[in-house]
């Protein structure tokens, strides 16, 4: 952790927007806030059919315990309202979800504790990403299908998607299918690309080395 | 996306370089402003001890206020990596807070930190092959025309089709480069359409990119290597047309911006 201290130049004539107190205390170093919600993915949007749908946990290789989608919605539900950073730098403040947490869904699949130390989530179209399993744990983490009380959108991670909101947006992996819980930590697909392996806003971990 | 096959073949040196230093802020100074269209400026940068980069990689771009206040963005890098500066083009949105001043108030001489390359999947390569097969709205075009400019320099000849969608002919953003780029025949095809309003005597595209446009520029049976860039509706709407026309997913390659208006 070499740091080189330098002094920022001044851009000659910039001031930036008027900011409000609340909102820069609530804002993670480098983010700005938006009142859209940008799409970011990395390929077409998944259709998945929701008969076929299923949500999986695994510890390694063998599969734990399995949902189809009835059976997901009948288990208990949790709404959180919380601000969400993106690493593009946008960040929203005060969004809505409501879903499964993964505290609810060990407990439905009858563990007491998480499995393995580590958690790498599978979804719809490939893409993985990986968390430490203390961080999906003790209500930090949701299998979100709502949002604003409206079914998730197919952009945004639709029918259901990871919501680990104290961690860059990348983390809440939409289209959400299998949760492996791993017992060494690999690289899911942002990670493998030169993006950080925890990725805490607040210590702006955004890419390897930070 | 092949993306599980691109996590399962993380090469070591991937994982290797989370323990390696912190990418560092680099002070960038402006060396020219070049008018693209009424709206859309590119800023050449003189970026010392620059480490290279991939067509289609992108920066963040941090400024900094008088009084210290600091905004951070990304914007997608728009020279080939054989240039000997780095070009950002960069389109003032109207309530932006960044893009209003890059895009109309910097000037040669100016400075900001920038810091980079960053991303290494929405990118084209020799090694990636073709044909190629480029879709854009708007400023969407600028990692793709990195894209092309890199194959230009590298003198490829793999074939690349490339679609992009403008609202008039005043707003396609390098139009003189883009003439030049078709008039090298080198295997380059490039189909204009414009949404808003199109030139006297146009018999090209006067619509929005649909079905039959995509189905037109390339078949799916030439296999090629996708990458789209645009406004999310354009993205999602094209990703999607693809996938119906043919095209294998682990192909399409995407990068969006701008708000989704709801979220229903």
């Amino acid at each position: 952790m070499a740091a080189i201290m330098t002094v920022p130049p001044v851009s000659r004539g910039f001031r930036g927007r008027t900011r409000s107190g609340d909102a820069s205390n609530r804002l993670p170093p480098g983010q700005h806030v938006t009142t859209d919600f940008p799409v970011l993915s990395a390929g077409p949007t998944p259709q998945p059919h929701l008969e076929t749908w299923r949500l999986s946990l695994h510890h390694g290789d063998s599969m734990l315990a399995e949902w189809s989608w009835k059976e997901f919605e009948a288990l208990p539900q949790s709404v959180v309202t919380v601000d969400i950073h993106c690493v593009t730098s946008w960040s929203k403040l005060g969004t809505t979800w409501q879903g499964v947490t993964i505290d609810a869904l060990l407990e439905a699949a009858g563990l007491s504790d998480p499995p393995a130390p580590f958690v790498l989530i599978h979804c719809d179209g490939g893409y993985t990403t990986n968390l430490p399993a203390e961080d999906v744990l003790g209500g930090k983490a949701m299998v979100a299908t709502r949002y604003d009380e409206e079914q998730l959108a197919p952009e945004h991670g639709g029918p259901a998607r990871l919501l680990v909101p104290h961690l860059y947006f990348w983390k809440s992996a939409k289209w959400a299918r299998r949760l492996q819980f791993i017992e060494d930590d690999e690289p899911g697909f942002w990670e493998s690309l030169g993006y950080h392996m925890y990725g805490d806003p607040w210590r702006e971990q955004r890419y390897s080395g930070d | 996306m092949a993306i599980r096959g691109e996590s399962n073949a993380t090469p070591a040196t991937d994982v290797g370089a989370s323990s390696s230093s912190r990418m560092p802020w680099r002070v960038a100074e402006v060396t020219t402003v070049i008018e693209e269209t009424p709206r859309v400026r590119t800023l050449v940068l003189r970026v010392p001890d620059w480490p290279g980069h991939m067509a289609g990689q992108h920066v963040d771009v941090r400024l900094t206020g008088e009084d210290g206040y600091q905004a951070q963005r990304s914007y997608s890098i728009a020279s080939a990596p054989e240039a000997s500066r780095v070009m950002l083009t960069i389109e003032r949105l109207e309530d932006g807070e960044v893009s209003p001043y890059l895009a109309a108030e910097v000037r040669a001489g100016d400075r900001f930190e920038l810091r980079g390359p960053i991303g290494r999947y929405f990118v084209w390569t020799a090694a990636v092959g073709g044909p190629l097969f480029l879709i854009a709205g708007g400023s969407g075009i600028v990692p793709l025309m990195a894209m092309l400019r890199h194959r230009a320099a590298i003198k490829s000849t793999v074939p690349a089709y490339f679609l992009y969608s403008s609202r008039t002919v005043e707003d396609i953003i390098y139009r003189g480069e883009l003439d030049r780029l078709a008039a090298l025949r080198d295997g380059l095809t490039i189909y204009h359409t414009f949404t808003r309003q199109q030139p006297e005597g146009w018999t090209g595209g006067a619509r929005r990119i649909d079905r039959a446009m995509l189905a037109d520029a390339c078949p799916p049976r030439e296999r090629p290597r996708i990458f789209i860039c645009g406004p999310t509706s354009l993205v999602e709407t094209a990703a999607a047309l693809l996938l119906d026309l043919g095209h294998e997913r682990g192909l399409i390659k995407t990068e969006r911006f701008g708000p989704t208006g709801t979220m229903t």
